[in-house]
């Protein structure tokens, strides 16, 4: 994929990291979301803390053309504190869940972070002036006395040092009685579904005393209760569609118009189990955690515990590719279901669309590639791997601290399975099940990536030559 | 009595043992293996109900596992070997087979701080007011199974979704209650009568005796007959049923 590969490859190179430095880690610290604004000038981060972190790209400089503008914290706020639900005497965490932004409609930017229980709209905007000249109050804010006003001043803008502002816009409460773990929103930019392990409602951004509950799988009697729902989200294209998958390998397919609950769905997309594989842990390791459209909508990806796949909107019964992420952890499950990492929740994301990808369009004459092309995911040790779905390579990546020099190719890893491990390899039993990245996000229009590992955030960019 | 081959992938190790032994032992170290998945799932189950609120899709899919083991094992017929062995002779060699289970990487693991696992089975010891939940460490330790089985049940928090939850794998070990009646139905007697407490549930002092569960032994005498478990399960829902109403609104 890097280095010896044709000219069309992606070389990724260190850019930044961002974090403590420290091995020990605070719990507060770990970050549990990363997203990319509409334009990819702005990253969000959320973590268990319950604050949200923006990083802001600096403009391209000129003199530099070798390297895209670094990435600097832009605003830092609170997003949510730990609350008590005094009835089932349980905490609610703090932890941001996840992070969407709306797209840019005015100066301001909007972004909608959740946690368990309840999701909110926050607005950050810019002030870089501040009104001087007031009549009846003096520079300081105390109030002139209205007797000692002989002449009247109009008020002007001044220029201050810039200061980021988040204030809390809408507060979207008490609609989930289990815990949240998507976010959409809709391609009408007017609503949004959120889901939790049982229901999906439907919100309007401007109403916050109710919503729509638009599907529930929980059963009349709990005790029957066999399947969760993992991830939903809104087609890019279709304001009625959504998908939403489940702990059993499904996704479904629903269109609002169909009916009020969608509760049938319009798809159901789901691979026969292979026999060979079958084991205990079979149907958790078939448990979907991450469900993304692709840019198109077209095709859909999804992320199991070992592989990503890849589905056709057109056909339900098996996925279009798949891609194995980790596949020398299919003999250790058990000691993976015995330390919980069975249980890890891990991301994928698309490449951005457009510009950058038409580079490989020069070998397909005959043929548009696909644009959504290249798929992310992570993985232990933290690792992380690319797949092209053009060339059908695959890449291993590590984010480290190690591999500090910006625009440094970083190094192919490889991970033995078995027998001789060579120069160079990690074996399996070395690898560390406490650095997982679950969390990576693409820049939507450039080769900038980013890689959150327990608590530090990456970014890596493809060598512009 | 091997019907289907393919089950031999299931677990870590397993092609060591099958290496040594041509195949003889393999039929019951498969049965090891499998009761040590199934202690192992319960005690996952068990400390589910000490965080903060338990991860709904986690305890789902550990119960389907155990769901899964047990219709295996009610097919195999070697269910009633759990209710013989109640008496926790035999527990030791399953919880050490555990151990040769995930050796390979339980070294790994201790060498590394491994938090979830070993985490939750600490704070269950300091918050344990119990003799037969102390001694409860990783799965190496020796452990009575009954007590470990017991445990689920009356450790369990009384919340909706746990409750109820819980109760679905009430009904599994139900339906084999049949096979031994007295040490399952000692299983279900001291569960239930918690549920009967409204007031204290909804003063959200539950959670505060979800370790008193334990001091209910010590209250509620003998064992109560079927007929008062399905007396128990219908004030259970009616209770679910308030609580329902109550959150949801």
């Amino acid at each position: 994929f890097a280095g010896a590969g044709g000219g069309n490859d992606i070389q990724w190179c260190f850019s930044q990291v961002k974090g403590a430095v420290d091995d020990d880690v605070a719990e507060a610290d770990i970050i549990s979301t990363v997203e990319f604004n509409h334009s990819g000038e702005l990253l969000a981060t959320g973590d268990k803390g319950g604050r949200v972190v923006i990083f802001q790209q600096e403009q391209e400089n000129k003199t530099q053309s070798h390297s895209r503008g670094e990435y600097n914290v832009y605003s830092t706020f609170q997003s949510h504190e730990p609350e008590f639900d005094y009835l089932k005497s349980l905490e609610i965490e703090e932890k941001i869940n996840k992070i969407r932004w709306l797209p840019q409609k005015n100066a301001a930017q909007f972004l909608l972070s959740t946690n368990d229980k309840t999701i909110k709209l926050w607005k950050i905007s810019e002030r870089d002036k501040r009104p001087e000249g007031y009549n009846l109050k003096e520079e300081d804010g105390r109030y002139r006395d209205p007797t000692t006003v002989t002449t009247l001043r109009v008020p002007v803008f001044r220029p201050m040092d810039l200061m980021v502002e988040a204030s809390p816009r809408r507060i979207f409460a008490n609609a989930h009685t289990y815990h949240i773990n998507s976010i959409s929103i809709n391609s009408d930019y007017e609503t949004y579904l959120s889901a939790d392990d049982l229901r999906i409602n439907l919100w309007h951004l401007e109403i916050t005393d109710r919503s729509f509950n638009i599907v529930d799988i929980k059963p009349a009697n709990m005790e029957e209760l066999t399947e969760v729902i993992t991830a939903a989200e809104f087609h890019p294209n279709s304001c009625n569609t959504f998908v939403y998958s489940s702990s059993k390998g499904t996704i479904r397919l629903c269109d609002m118009r169909a009916s009020a609950l969608c509760d049938r769905h319009s798809k159901l997309f789901e691979e026969p189990e292979d026999p060979s594989n079958r084991s205990f842990f079979s149907e958790i390791i078939s448990s979907i955690s991450d469900v993304k459209f692709s840019h198109s909508g077209r095709y859909m990806m999804t992320r199991d515990y070992l592989s990503v796949k890849i589905w056709d909107l057109n056909m339900e019964n098996r996925p279009v590719e798949t891609y194995q992420v980790h596949e020398y952890l299919r003999s250790k499950l058990c000691s993976l279901y015995e330390n919980d990492c069975i249980f890890d929740k891990f991301e994928c994301c698309w490449n951005g669309s457009d510009r950058q990808q038409r580079r490989f369009s020069t070998e397909l004459f005959f043929f548009l590639p696909r644009l959504c092309s290249i798929v992310m995911t992570g993985s232990y040790n933290n690792f992380f791997r690319m797949f092209d779905r053009n060339t059908k390579r695959d890449i291993t990546l590590e984010a480290s601290r190690e591999n500090n020099k910006p625009r440094t190719v970083l190094k192919p890893r490889k991970v033995c399975a078995s027998g001789k491990r060579k120069k160079d390899e990690i074996s399996v039993d070395s690898l560390d099940f406490n650095k997982k990245i679950l969390h990576t996000a693409w820049h939507p229009k450039e080769n900038i990536i980013a890689v959150a590992t327990t608590n530090n955030l990456y970014i890596f960019q493809d060598k512009m030559n | 009595m091997f019907v289907r081959g393919l089950k031999r992938k299931c677990f870590d190790g397993e092609e060591d043992i099958e290496g040594t032994l041509a195949g003889i032992k393999a039929i019951p170290s498969y049965n090891l293996q499998r009761q040590s998945l199934l202690d192992m799932s319960l005690v996952k189950l068990q400390l589910c109900h000490m965080l903060v609120e338990p991860n709904l899709c986690r305890s789902v899919l550990i119960a389907n596992t155990v769901r899964q083991i047990q219709e295996e094992m009610t097919q195999d017929g070697t269910w009633q070997m759990i209710n013989t062995q109640s008496t926790g002779q035999a527990s030791l060699d399953r919880l050490v087979s555990t151990d040769i289970l995930c050796r390979s990487s339980r070294e790994q693991a201790e060498g590394k701080h491994v938090p979830g696992y070993s985490t939750f089975t600490k704070d269950f010891e300091g918050d344990q007011a119990q003799d037969n939940s102390e001694t409860m460490s990783t799965a190496s330790s020796v452990q009575a199974p009954r007590n470990l089985q017991s445990n689920v049940w009356e450790m369990e928090n009384p919340q909706e979704n746990k409750g109820n939850f819980q109760k679905s794998l009430d009904q599994i070990f139900e339906t084999l209650e049949n096979k031994s009646p007295n040490s399952v139905e000692e299983l279900f007697s001291e569960v239930d009568n918690s549920y009967y407490d409204l007031d204290t549930m909804l003063t959200g002092m539950m959670s505060n005796t979800k370790m008193g569960h334990c001091d209910g032994l010590e209250t509620f005498s003998s064992p109560s007959t079927t007929t008062s478990n399905s007396n128990c399960k219908s004030d259970l829902n009616e209770l679910d049923h308030i609580v329902e109403i109550l959150v949801e609104s």
